[in-house]
């Protein structure tokens, strides 16, 4: 598939292309729509008398196979038939998606967070950020170089990374860009566009402070150079304390070999720090007393204040949490009860509460957590909701252990302005109609 | 031995053997599991990052003139014949908006924004051309440089860059940039 090819099927046009459109879960097949919509029936039925029109192929990650009417009146595939890989059903199609890239090689696709089930984002759904393009590395030649302000400079191959002693975390990304469009008003149609640039995943690899005394780290303070083998070869200057305190390289995620869009064969993974500092594709660490100035940590990923002063080296990720069902441009076929779930996470720490709230912010309940809730991870949570089908807007704040609650848009507006971009994470509004349509509102 | 003491010194010694045989011999603590391969300075030859004090810089330079050209042939196809860059391409102006970032505008160029000349030649040497990254020589990225720097009136038009005289370029907005002041 060609670039252009790409950007045609990955960027949503008009909104009827937008598949999450109509209906609520699952992801409706192409074909079935109508159906689904007719007759005010609930999902289950719906599905269950919809007859399609055959597809013909399957959706990117899945394998076409003819459906038979009755599956248990003919034999199944054969066991290895996949050719030892598994895929995912033909019948799933949620997808990443680019929206509005000016550049392929420099764009992201953000993870479809309203399909995700659980806590954890597939690898294939992982959201991307890069800077140009995603490079071919063959592991037996890659290597990562330690120097600067160390005893024993060292040249370490994959292999010697994967005999060191290793950890398995689960933690969140996010791009410190995610949710931007949202700083002025309400603009992302779906919770994909608003807040798709968040993944969660269970990484493994080295700490850094096992790589630090293997190479005879000369101090605690300071700053390390992290360095990219992409052909932007980004870098990043990186606190020296935050490395030791939990820093990983990280080769695998979800149980296999990190993703080539996600850093293979080895990544930067700094917990809670805004997803650029988590150099991908990591081949050097520079330790020194000072940091570079790159060009990621000046003119990029630095947040322009109202008084033309810009804050420098934002790295946490503030505590957000969003309802990502129901949200944007889906809808609700009629009065009844649902759950409302979606997701929240902290930079900072485990996030210690959610509340939601269906009627713009005049009420708030608890909700409760699907998973326990993990330092610097996404927790779900959900709340029961008997709709009644009149106008409701349905909101979601979180708080995390350090006591953080996250703000408004208004308070972020009197806190920094309008023109910081980066690091948004204000409540999140989703208008319920009384046709049951969701739209994006501020509340 | 009476068979009380009998019975308890029985005792003891499956105790001991039983200890014994739950807990295997303590492994050799490993202080360190040295691997790697240590290296020298000339394997770091391919590898560069250039702070503000211009250490690593290397050899050559350029002036404004010589830049003109190697921009034109390298950098105007998706910056601009005049450094107003190109939205359309993801390529962002390179001159212009001085006095603009305390406005409902802001416009964030090198000469606008950026706080180090160091940068712009780091940048530059390593992930431009775009679409032919690090080809360019050292003295076309001095020139570059040097170009992009005087088109911003940050120097003067006949200025040589090279390694002693970037360092000590003043950038307009030097000062614009404080860290971090979010309670934590």
């Amino acid at each position: 598939m060609t670039v252009i090819e790409m950007a045609k099927r990955n960027s949503t046009g008009g909104p009827d292309e937008c598949p999450c459109r109509e209906g609520m879960f699952p992801r409706i097949p192409q074909g079935r729509r109508a159906l689904l919509l007719g007759g005010g029936s609930t999902v289950a039925a719906g599905l269950a008398n919809a007859v399609t029109a055959a597809p013909t192929s399957a959706p990117p990650g899945a394998v076409w196979y003819e459906t038979p009417p009755d599956p248990t009146k003919v034999q199944g595939r054969p066991v290895g038939s996949d050719g030892g890989y598994g895929t995912r059903s033909q019948f799933e199609s949620a997808v990443r998606r680019v929206y509005s890239p000016a550049n392929l090689y420099t764009s992201g696709s953000l993870t479809p967070l309203a399909d995700m089930i659980g806590n954890t984002t597939p690898s294939g759904l992982h959201y991307e950020r890069h800077h140009n393009g995603v490079p071919t590395i063959d592991p037996t030649r890659h290597t990562l170089v330690v120097h600067g302000e160390v005893r024993t400079p060292k040249r370490f191959t994959m292999t010697d990374i994967r005999r060191l002693p290793s950890v398995t975390r689960r933690h969140f990304l996010e791009c410190s860009g995610n949710t931007y469009p949202e700083w002025l008003a309400p603009t992302g149609k779906t919770v994909q566009s608003t807040h798709g640039l968040l993944s969660t995943s269970e990484w493994t690899g080295v700490q850094f402070s096992v790589l630090a005394r293997e190479v005879g780290l000369k101090f605690e303070g300071g700053w390390v150079l992290a360095e990219g083998a992409d052909s932007a070869v980004m870098t990043r200057s990186i606190p020296v304390e935050k490395l030791m305190r939990d820093a990983i390289l990280a080769y695998g995620q979800n149980g296999e070999a990190i993703r080539p869009e996600q850093g293979y064969p080895l990544r930067l993974l700094l917990p809670g720090f805004e997803g650029n500092t988590n150099i991908k594709w990591l081949r050097r660490l520079e330790v020194s007393d000072k940091p570079f100035m790159t060009r990621e940590e000046t003119s990029k990923y630095s947040d322009l204040m109202p008084d033309g002063k810009a804050w420098q080296f934002v790295f946490e990720m503030d505590a957000k949490s969003v309802i990502t069902f129901p949200s944007g441009e889906m809808r609700l076929p009629g009065a009844g009860y649902y759950e409302i779930t979606g997701l929240a996470w902290s930079g900072r720490g485990r996030v210690s509460k959610v509340e939601v709230s269906t009627d713009g912010g005049a009420n708030w309940t608890a909700a409760s957590f699907d998973n326990s809730p993990e330092p610097i991870c996404t927790v779900r949570f959900r709340l029961p909701w008997m709709w009644n089908g009149q106008k409701a807007v349905l909101l979601s704040r979180c708080a995390d252990e350090t006591g953080y609650v996250q703000p408004s848009r208004e308070q972020l507006l009197a806190a920094r302005g309008a023109n910081a971009y980066y690091h948004y994470n204000g409540i999140q509004s989703w208008y319920v109609a009384p046709d049951g349509r969701i739209t994006n509102v501020a509340a | 031995m009476s068979p009380l003491r009998f019975v308890y010194s029985f005792l003891l010694v499956l105790v001991t053997l039983a200890r014994g045989a739950s807990v295997r011999a303590d492994p050799q603590p490993i202080a360190l599991p040295d691997l790697g391969q240590a290296i020298t300075e000339g394997d770091l030859a391919g590898y560069f990052a250039i702070p503000p004090s211009g250490a690593g810089l290397p050899p050559g330079g350029g002036t404004p003139a010589q830049g003109e050209l190697a921009y034109a042939n390298h950098c105007a196809a998706c910056h601009g014949d005049k450094m107003q860059g190109m939205p359309a391409l993801g390529a962002p102006a390179l001159t212009g908006g001085r006095g603009s970032l305390a406005t409902g505008k802001p416009i964030k160029t090198v000469e606008s924004y950026w706080p180090y000349p160091t940068t712009l030649f780091d940048y530059i040497k390593r992930a431009m051309p775009f679409d032919a990254p690090g080809s360019l020589t050292n003295d076309e990225v001095y020139a570059v440089t040097a170009y992009i720097l005087a088109s911003g009136r940050v120097i003067e038009s006949s200025e040589l860059i090279d390694a002693s005289t970037l360092p000590k370029v003043a950038m307009p907005n030097r000062d614009g940039f404080i860290p971090d002041p979010r309670q934590h």
